[in-house]
């Protein structure tokens, strides 16, 4: 396996708090991985994940994409190569869901016929028909359907990472399962790396071929959702497992 | 009333050029000068605060002791006029302008980082777009106003259609009173009900409504 993103020693402490958001954290992914970090809120897990696209930027420690670190790169290219969804989902009310989909292509001038290829071709993939949607705006969709032009959105020019911030978390439960069922069924088909924060440790096993638990900053654990039930690292660990299984 | 127009029409259309005129130059420059202002503080909480705070002082000076305090400097005439229109409008454009920008949901602004887009492909594809009915309210009310605060302009030689308002007024000329009114409220209201129609538009447009 090749290692496609490596924390080295990452610390993020925002200015004027008292405490690292993020406390030491180091790491790799592999290629292909679909990596979820769970945790509670102020658990950094966010913050985490912000710092490879660099909406933050590191106080200490590298970050390597592919073996580049990614403050030596200018962020609009970076960004570029990387999928990145949000729970408020973000599409653009002024435009169409063809040209949210096309608004990375056109920064990097595709010509029209390949956009409108790569349009249907990604509404398709997340099941939407092209010709019923593709000329529709946002607010005439269901929430649901939002998330899922969001995913399209994202892999508009097949990037090779992909971050999703909570896509699910403002979404009903019926429709949430399936659209982790689509992602699972996407990354399965497009192997790339994907990075998927969630506050659900239901959402995080049932996604993640390795689940990175933090808290306070620092990984609790980060393994297989196998290893994680047979051998807890610690009682953190422990007590989260315990609130999922209460909570069914 | 028709006798008159037959008689003055020329008197009258030229003060309604001069009033529209008037309305163009401060327009022109009040729309450039807010949306550098703008652009220049929006980042800044504090200072754009303390500058809508400054206008919004400046605002409430009357018309007419603005006109006098300036006559010393910038003399009589319609540069002085221009001015002081300008200085009302910046706190209606600024005001709105920010107001506009602040609209946008910073989830829209997050993405479009998080997707590539640099500052300025954010500002002109995004947030301007988005903010455009506010802004736009903002172009709207300094027009109204200085259509309104413009015919007091006369006072100091810059033309306009307050020359025939105050003209009728101090010659007691009913006729020439009621054209001056007619031709400023009548002015005031079309440019009102086309620029309704602009903002009903740019809000249909963007799928607000």
């Amino acid at each position: 396996m090749t290692v496609a993103i490596e924390f080295q020693d990452v610390t993020k402490r925002f200015p004027k708090a008292s405490y690292d958001a993020v406390d030491h954290v180091s790491l790799t992914v592999d290629a292909g991985e679909l990596i979820t970090i769970v945790g509670t809120s102020g658990s950094g897990k966010t913050t985490l994940m912000k710092m490879v696209n660099r909406l933050y930027e590191p106080t200490s420690g590298r970050i390597l994409l592919d073996g580049v670190d990614v403050m030596s790169v200018d962020p609009v290219k970076l960004r570029h190569g990387i999928g990145y969804v949000i729970q408020q989902i973000g599409l653009f009310p002024h435009m169409t869901i063809a040209e949210n989909i096309a608004v990375v292509p056109k920064i990097l001038k595709w010509d029209k016929a390949r956009i409108t290829a790569r349009v249907e071709q990604l509404l398709t993939m997340v099941r939407l028909d092209p010709a019923e949607f593709a000329k529709r705006y946002p607010a005439e969709l269901s929430g649901g359907q939002q998330q899922r032009v969001g995913l399209a959105r994202a892999m508009a020019v097949d990037p090779a990472y992909m971050l999703l911030d909570e896509p699910f978390g403002a979404i009903d439960a019926i429709t949430r399962a399936g659209l982790q069922d689509e992602l699972l069924r996407i990354h399965a088909e497009h192997a790339r790396t994907y990075l998927f924060v969630t506050h659900d440790i239901r959402e995080a096993f049932k996604l993640g071929n390795r689940v990175l638990i933090m808290h306070d900053g620092r990984v609790q654990q980060f393994a297989t959702p196998a290893e994680i039930e047979r051998q807890p690292a610690n009682d953190f660990v422990v007590e989260l497992l315990q609130t999922a299984e209460e909570s069914i | 009333m028709l006798a008159y127009w037959v008689r003055y029409h020329e008197k009258l259309t030229t003060a309604l050029l001069q009033h529209l005129r008037l309305l163009g130059i401060v327009l022109a420059i009040s729309i450039v000068i807010a949306a550098v202002l703008t652009l220049l503080i929006s980042s800044n909480r504090r200072l754009s605060n303390a500058v809508v705070g400054l206008f919004s002082a400046l605002y409430s000076v009357p018309s007419l002791a603005f006109f006098a305090l300036l006559i010393p400097i910038t003399g009589i005439g319609l540069d002085t006029a221009v001015i002081v229109l300008v200085i009302y409008n910046q706190y209606l454009l600024v005001r709105n302008f920010l107001a506009g920008l602040d609209s946008v949901d910073p989830a829209l602004i997050e993405a479009a980082r998080g997707m590539g887009m640099t500052p300025v492909q954010i500002l002109l594809r995004i947030k301007l777009p988005l903010a455009f009915p506010v802004i736009m309210a903002g172009i709207h009310l300094a027009v109204i106003s200085t259509i309104g605060i413009g015919t007091i302009a006369s006072v100091i030689d810059a033309g306009g259609l307050g020359v025939i308002l105050f003209d009728g007024l101090r010659t007691q000329k009913i006729v020439k009173l009621l054209w001056g009114t007619v031709l400023s409220a009548g002015l005031a209201i079309s440019a009102n009900a086309l620029l309704s129609g602009i903002e009903h538009l740019a809000r249909k447009r963007l799928h607000f409504s």
